[in-house]
């Protein structure tokens, strides 16, 4: 049938008979399938420049002429804490410095305005790509401040979840052996071009008690937080918003023995800022 | 071979040259000044030409900043050669850093490419360096430093080369080179992008937008959101730092291109930009295109087209005797350069306002987007890209990359208009090498957004060191598939192809296209001696890594 439709077709149209038959011309054609060649290790221009100027050019070009390495610092929390009792400050900030792997630097301060440091932490850590969202992380914590000064062994991970979640999940082994974990969790959601919603969340647990750090073993605590911050730029962004703490367990028995709530609720005010 | 010497500087030429510099008071070469006054230093021609390669203070956009010039300028001289001649190019280096200068588009001894480390050493801070080639091919093309970030940084210009038997009636022609500029130091740029992919995305999607019903639904956000992809992300350095130019002019400085009533005019686009995509179109005018990247085409009217840093495109233009606006949106709709054309200077016409910012979909991730075509897909399936070196530098292999030489690029689909797309263009003049291919040779274009990585098969580079290698004369198939959500405009030095559209031995001949996000895009090539540098054209993708050296040699 289809045929005959053509027949007429050509009958009926001279100009379309004078082409030729549909053969494929050109990029029409199919590729073949003929093997490729043999790797190429020389470089061409070497025959026309020295080729000791050809390497420097070409080690210039595939290493230096753009920089590998990059840094940043972020503070993510820089806040005042006003609760019951006496207002407080809270700071989480990291540096880091590296392209795929990162060399990594974190600082965490808490304490009473007009109080000495009361808990204080710096890690220094390797971040070693995994993929493209998760890096393994290892390196040291050293505690400071008036609470127990402990060392720390640490390894985690870090990265982007699905659903978009920051996630920081580390793992300690203080130099008394107590070992803890830390988990924490972030997300951005953009309520305009400018404001930014942020619920946050940190859990520590711990395996074994640690009396002088007055922690427990078991589910030690829980923050949460939401803050919504105004970006005035992209790197630099008040905020305010609501932080809880929970003490659990052991955790909770020493806040009580050392007259200290085992929940508590705080407004915070802070920036955010990265550079 | 003339690596080194002295610079052999014929006095004309050096007067020539210093004319651009001493003139560059203003920093603008003539030719780019608006309403195109005419002045002896507009344009450099002849078989000796100079071109002085230095940092200096220009103004752009309205105020001083650092750039990387050429002959003081920025953009550089336009370059007015003959198609036919001999050219002998003297680059003079006064940076404290080596240079080069890539002539794009040009199809010349490999040797003379200047790219260095590739086609030469490059040259020396202080050196020069004379490029001696003749001109085989006419028509738009462009020149800009191949070292490290200077193209961004100014140095850049523009490239026109009458045909051998000149045209009976000569056409009223502008060059409308299109660029941008920052006054931030592009590797503070890239600096920002590797602490924070999406830090120029200023048009993000929005709780708000949900609310008012724009964009994606809540159910495409929770999709999107669980494969962490952000469909907002249509280019990575935008507006917020960039100055959109035509010819070195802000859209409030208005560049104007003068014709006189009647007449039709020639416009040669070039996008130099250094990382931005342009949508160009001219309200009330359809604009016929007659060469695609200095290729002539059979005539084809539209009333929009994308161009991509490192394409060229000419169109003819029969305005009536009213001016018109020439609107050269980014394609992330973040800002535009926009020029006038006008019978007279002062006169100017509406300049219509950013039209919203186009999301990506999932056909951009390489994905069905018919009923239920995400259901069993993976999102990164190393099993369907075996070459891929499926590392933190891959955070997507397309799973159904289909060819997009049938869309418009991102954000024209579906308009009202007629919008150029690659399988519309068909070659004037036969293809020369109508053979079929001997084989077939696939490139992924690989990605991490947020550790802002870019790749040719997974790896960078330098991590691939060994280039492509390929037949002297050789007729060969190559397929780029795009496995990131990224448009990426890829540039083969040195070569022509021929894009597979359908058009047989008639396909339109490129040396830059475009893979859409997700997508897949063929082109035949004939071999040609020597190395050859093989990158994405945006360039910090292309500084990143995304990037290879083919290698040719006889069978």
């Amino acid at each position: 049938m289809r045929a005959w439709v053509i027949l007429a077709a050509l009958w009926a149209q001279p100009v379309l008979a004078q082409t030729p038959p549909a053969q494929p011309v050109g990029t029409d054609q199919e590729a073949g399938s003929a093997p490729a060649p043999e790797p190429v290790h020389d470089r061409a221009a070497d025959r026309f420049y020295p080729a000791a100027q050809m390497a420097a050019a070409e080690h210039w070009m595939m290493q230096g002429e753009v920089p590998s390495r990059f840094q940043a610092y972020r503070l993510d929390l820089a806040e005042a804490r006003i609760g019951k009792g006496a207002d407080g400050y809270h700071l989480e900030g990291e540096a880091w410095t590296g392209n795929l792997h990162r060399l990594v630097l974190r600082v965490r301060a808490e304490g009473d305005w007009g109080q000495r440091l009361e808990q204080g932490e710096i890690q220094a850590a390797y971040a070693y790509a995994l993929g493209p969202w998760w890096s393994l992380q290892a390196g040291v914590r050293r505690d400071v401040g008036v609470e127990a000064q402990r060392s720390h062994a640490m390894i985690g991970l870090e990265g982007l979840s699905p659903y978009r979640f920051d996630i920081l999940a580390l793992g300690f082994v203080s130099d008394k052996g107590v070992v803890s974990a830390r988990v924490e969790a972030s997300i951005d959601e953009r309520l305009t071009r400018r404001i930014v919603l942020q619920p946050r969340a940190e859990l520590v647990a711990l395996a074994q008690d640690d009396r002088q750090a007055r922690l427990g073993a078991g589910l030690s605590s829980i923050e949460a937080g939401l803050r919504i911050r105004y970006e005035i730029t992209r790197k630099f962004a008040p905020y305010a918003g609501v932080n809880w703490g929970w003490s659990f367990g052991g955790t909770a028995d020493y806040a009580r023995m050392d007259g200290k709530p085992a929940a508590q609720r705080s407004f915070v005010l802070g920036v955010r800022s990265w550079y | 071979m003339k690596h080194d010497m002295p610079p052999m500087i014929d006095r004309r030429s050096l007067l020539r040259g210093a004319g651009g510099v001493a003139l560059a008071g203003t920093a603008m070469p003539a030719w780019a000044k608006s309403g195109g006054l005419p002045a002896p230093q507009q344009e450099l021609s002849g078989e000796k030409i100079t071109l002085i390669v230095a940092e200096r203070e220009v103004p752009i956009d309205g105020r001083m900043t650092r750039a990387v010039t050429i002959n003081g300028s920025v953009p550089a001289p336009l370059l007015r050669l003959r198609e036919g001649q001999d050219l002998q190019l003297t680059v003079v280096n006064q940076l404290s850093e080596p240079t080069s200068i890539h002539w794009h588009g040009l199809l010349l001894p490999f040797y003379m490419d200047g790219v260095p480390g590739v086609s030469f050493p490059g040259i020396p801070a202080g050196g020069s360096f004379t490029y001696h080639f003749p001109i085989r091919q006419s028509g738009t093309y462009w020149y800009h430093s191949h070292s490290g970030l200077q193209e961004l940084l100014g140095a850049y210009g523009p490239i026109v080369i009458e045909p051998a038997a000149p045209a009976a009636e000569p056409m009223r022609e502008h060059v409308i080179m299109l660029s941008d500029h920052s006054f931030t130091h592009p590797k503070r740029i890239l600096n920002n992008l590797k602490a924070d992919p999406g830090y120029y995305n200023r048009q993000p999607q929005t709780t708000l937008d949900l609310i008012k019903g724009r964009g994606q639904s809540l159910r495409e956000r929770i999709e999107w959101g669980a494969m962490r992809m952000d469909p907002a992300d249509i280019a990575d350095v935008t507006g917020a730092v960039l100055h959109y130019l035509v010819n070195g002019h802000s859209a409030a400085q208005n560049w104007t291109g003068l014709f006189a009533a009647g007449e039709a005019v020639k416009l040669r686009f070039i996008n130099g930009a250094g990382m931005s995509f342009f949508n160009i179109r001219i309200p009330d005018l359809p604009m016929t295109i007659h060469a695609a990247d200095g290729e002539p085409v059979q005539p084809l009217e539209v009333d929009e087209f994308q161009i991509a840093p490192g394409e060229t495109y000419d169109v003819v233009l029969r305005p009536e005797n009213r001016a018109y606006t020439i609107v050269a949106e980014s394609m992330d709709r973040s800002g535009m350069a926009r020029a006038t054309l006008a019978p007279a200077m002062g006169i100017s016409a509406p300049v219509p306002p950013l039209r919203p910012r186009p999301l990506l979909t999932m056909k951009d991730m390489g994905m069905d987007h018919g009923a239920g075509g995400m259901k069993g897909m993976k999102m990164r399936d190393g099993s369907i890209a075996p070459q891929v070196k499926l590392g933190p530098g891959v955070d997507m292999i397309s799973a159904m990359p289909m060819d997009r030489s049938g869309d418009p690029g991102i954000g024209l689909s579906g308009l009202d208009h007629r919008v150029l797309t690659y399988r519309d263009l068909v070659a004037l003049a036969p293809n020369p090498d109508p053979r079929a291919p001997e084989r077939e040779l696939e490139v992924h274009l690989t990605g991490s957004m947020e550790r802002y990585m870019w790749s040719m098969d997974g790896k960078v580079m330098s991590e691939a060191h060994e280039g492509i290698p390929m037949r002297r004369g050789e007729r060969l198939r190559m397929t780029m598939i795009n496995d990131t959500m990224m448009a990426h405009p890829i540039h083969l030095h040195g070569h022509y192809f021929e894009l597979v559209t359908g058009h047989g031995d008639r396909s339109p001949r490129k040396h830059t296209a475009v893979v859409q996000p997700g997508g897949r895009l063929s082109f035949d090539l004939t071999a040609q001696d020597g190395d050859w540098a093989f990158h994405c054209h945006l360039f910090l993708h292309m500084a990143m890594g995304m990037m290879r050296v083919v290698k040719v040699r006889a069978a």
